[in-house]
């Protein structure tokens, strides 16, 4: 594809700010510093709990493995107390498959649909692709931008494509993957955020990455990302959700986001309606920490269920 | 991006997610009493007097210091003559070896170090834990390795010891000023008499045990504790070779008066007040993150504090609101919790003087804004404040606080920027802000201070000179050239 123009990308970038990435970096250094103690590590780890979405994207998914996916996201463990995960993340083909077991109770089935993870499909398929889960029953669909465009310049291209995949959705929700991993430089995605945010409702997400790639979701894109959207909610009203996905594994590192939401957007954005975080790992993590907060002791990892971890 | 705002589109910064009190648990080891530290041995002072070292976190009495006399300093001056005539003699490699030693035992106590700084100077936690204890040992590090190489500082001469060097350090950053002061002293041969700032004594004289354990030979370092007039006597001793102060302006030059025509040498590293200048280019939020921490760093009290922020015009509102919101979420308070950004001030006195200056402020007409923030009932705290509609004639634009009050001034051009930023008689430090790179050069040669940071403030290391311009002092600290500051070439 011909460059079109090379200075859309710089003019957009002028327009909407640039950032500095050693101060980026500089910034979520502090967020890991922050000491989570007692009882506000309680609720920040039942909290991330309800933010998960607890997703499986393999080519081997079969109605088997999603099924036991969906019955882990209604009872993460034993215990009562622990809260259900925000939602299930599958393939479109297993949309009704997960339909079965959470349709009617608090969990909500994502699904990446537009030819996830490359989104190298015609517009044409990746729409019906869209069309076809969410009359499977999702109510959440992941979608990826057109990365090739973006880098191209072609940003009008990219925003189009978005709008035509919100029109395919109908009602449900709709998060946009940037895959910062590909856009590579803080200004990149923080242009990407705001050509994404421009075409949404409120609501609906921006989300970093697909998980397919070797560098996903970090602080660093997260803050990116959620100043982004703070800029955006001040500049229109629009409120914006976000949602980090792949790489976050440990419950420490889960509390080290939502440090960041708590003190980049504040309150309104501590939930499950505003933030998310794309993982499957991360949720027995989550578990154990709250177990140990509750009997002052580590279990093993295969007293949790789905675990994977030897021992 | 406009940042305009709309008064109803506000963030909460509230209490859903509250942080639990996270104090730091580890122990301190404050003896109850201290003594002048003199050739090798803590010593009561000849004065028999002490007075109380107060914690401003709460206002608790931590320990008696001893108020040395001249005598007392007299004492300190002999010993450290008689030290220099085997230390100055010592190879390098072997002063080298005791810097080393002292670097790696003050690693092994960082943490009770970083608490005893905080209890008793009132910064948090996680700077004297990360920044001031941290940055200590790597200046004892850095100079132990140039112990053994001043053949090569200077190309064809070489560095020899001044003398008996006279050290008088201020209470912002107690340890760190100490081994500023020492390891460059050492490293050239030279022995030392150092009196810490007479509210924050306590970590110069754990300090001294880490000496004893280093072994270092008695007399090379000792420390004298007392105000005014302690200070006065090592400034004046005939022994000295050499006198480095770091502290006031006001008491800098009376140094300078005291020591005309003695043939000692000086180096002074005095007040600022630095220009922050933020361009319309400049990324904001990394920029307000700067601001943030160029000026509620240590609650402002750091000389080279970015306390006059000269923001271009076209983004000041955008700046000024971003500013807000931000301070919303500092959280002032105990300095012991591990959460805590912004800390206790050091002093009732400078508690009060910042008061003072901040009523003059409005007084004068400039906009004030606080954060609301919950303080410690007992202790001496003040909350972060920020002044807008700030002009050059304003007090709190000329005065150093030395607290944590910020005060905007804007301007258009970058011509406008150069002459207000020079507007003052301080010199020791600014910061530059923008995406433009060779506007950055192009400032930084232009704006009269000692230290330019680029899209960063605060950043400090020992490889690094620093010192000021003007009235901000002589002299420079760190580097090859804080080393020349030490030595006589021969």
């Amino acid at each position: 594809m011909p460059i079109q123009n090379p200075q859309v990308l710089r003019r957009f970038m002028d327009e909407i700010g640039t950032v500095d990435q050693i101060g980026i970096d500089e910034r979520v250094a502090k967020y890991s510093t922050r000491s989570i103690k007692k009882s506000s590590k309680v609720f920040g780890l039942k909290l991330a709990t309800t933010m998960v979405d607890l997703t499986t994207l393999e080519g081997k998914d079969t109605p088997g493995k999603v099924a036991s996916l969906c019955q882990k996201a209604l009872h993460p463990h034993d215990d009562s107390d622990i809260p259900a995960t925000a939602a299930v993340c599958v393939y479109p083909a297993m949309v009704k498959n997960a339909a079965k077991w959470v349709k009617g109770t608090s969990v909500k089935i994502a699904s990446v649909a537009t030819a996830f993870p490359s989104g190298q499909a015609p517009l044409k398929t990746r729409l019906a692709e869209v069309r076809a889960a969410v009359s499977d029953g999702a109510d959440e669909i992941d979608m990826v931008i057109n990365r090739g465009a973006f880098l191209a310049g072609e940003l009008a291209l990219v925003q189009d494509e978005i709008a035509a995949v919100l029109e395919a959705c109908g009602d449900a929700t709709l998060k946009v993957i940037l895959e910062t991993s590909e856009l590579e430089t803080y200004d990149n995605i923080r242009a990407a955020s705001f050509l994404a945010m421009r075409v949404l409702r409120p609501g609906d997400f921006i989300k970093t990455s697909t998980g397919k790639t070797n560098l996903n979701a970090t602080l660093g894109n997260n803050q990116v990302m959620l100043e982004a959207i703070r800029d955006y909610f001040f500049a229109t009203g629009i409120e914006i959700a976000m949602k980090p996905a792949g790489g976050i594994r440990t419950a420490k590192e889960a509390l080290h986001f939502l440090v960041a939401v708590k003190e980049t957007l504040g309150d309104a954005w501590l939930t499950n309606t505003r933030y998310r975080f794309g993982a499957s790992a991360l949720l027995n993590d989550l578990v154990r920490q709250l177990v140990k907060e509750k009997t002052g002791a580590y279990q093993a990892p295969y007293s949790f269920s789905e675990s994977s971890s030897a021992y | 991006m406009s940042a305009k705002r709309n008064p109803a589109r506000e963030l909460l910064f509230g209490d859903l997610w509250e942080y639990d009190p996270a104090p730091e648990t580890a122990k301190a080891f404050i003896d109850e009493r201290y003594g002048l530290f003199i050739n090798g041995k803590f010593v009561a002072p000849k004065t028999k007097k002490y007075f109380d070292s107060i914690s401003p976190r709460n206002e608790q009495k931590l320990a008696e210091i001893a108020l040395a006399g001249s005598s007392d300093v007299d004492a300190a001056y002999q010993a450290a003559t008689t030290a220099f005539k085997s230390w100055s003699k010592l190879p390098g490699t072997e002063r080298a070896k005791y810097l080393f030693r002292i670097a790696r035992l003050l690693q092994d106590r960082a943490r009770e170090f970083a608490v005893a700084e905080t209890l008793d100077g009132g910064k948090p936690i996680k700077e004297s834990r990360d920044f001031d204890v941290p940055m200590a040992a790597a200046h004892f590090f850095y100079h132990a390795g140039w112990a053994d190489k001043l053949d090569h500082v200077t190309p064809g001469r070489t560095l020899a010891p001044l003398g008996v060097i006279g050290q008088v350090i201020p209470w912002n950053f107690p340890l760190l000023m100490l081994a500023w002061k020492i390891a460059p002293a050492l490293a050239t041969g030279n022995t030392v008499v150092l009196k810490p700032a007479e509210t924050t004594s306590i970590t110069a004289l754990k300090f001294a045990t880490i000496l004893q354990d280093a072994g270092l030979p008695p007399g090379v370092v000792n420390f004298v504790t007392g105000a005014g007039e302690t200070g006065s006597a090592v400034v004046n001793h005939p022994l000295a070779a050499k006198i480095a102060f770091t502290g006031s302006t006001a008491v800098g030059k009376a140094i300078q008066r005291a020591l005309a025509g003695t043939g000692k040498r000086l180096t002074l590293e005095l007040g600022g007040k630095a220009a922050n200048i933020v361009f319309e280019d400049a990324p904001i939020d990394q920029a307000v993150e700067g601001i943030i921490n160029g000026i509620f760093f240590n609650q402002g009290h750091v000389c080279c504090a970015g306390s006059r922020l000269l923001v271009q015009e076209s983004v000041a509102a955008a700046v000024l609101a971003k500013l807000k919101i931000r301070l919303r979420s500092l959280r002032t308070g105990d300095p012991l919790d591990k959460n805590t950004d912004v800390g206790a001030i050091n002093s009732k006195a400078q508690l009060a003087r910042i008061q003072a200056l901040v009523a003059v402020g409005v007084a004068e007409g400039a906009e004030i804004y606080q954060a609301d923030c919950n303080l410690p009932e007992k202790g001496w705290y003040f909350p972060p404040t920020l002044f807008s509609n700030v002009s050059q004639s304003h007090s709190i634009a000329r005065e150093e606080i030395f607290g944590p009050v910020l005060s905007i001034l804007t301007f258009r051009t970058p011509e406008e920027a150069v002459e207000k930023a020079n507007n003052t008689h301080y010199g020791l430090s600014a910061g530059v802000w923008t995406d433009k790179g060779s506007r950055i050069l192009k400032m930084s040669t232009e704006l009269k201070a000692g230290v330019v940071w680029a899209n960063s403030f605060n950043k400090f290391d020992p490889t690094s000179p620093f010192g000021g311009f003007k009235e901000s002092g002589f002299g420079r600290e760190g580097g090859k050239q804080g080393l020349l500051d030490y030595a006589q070439l021969v």
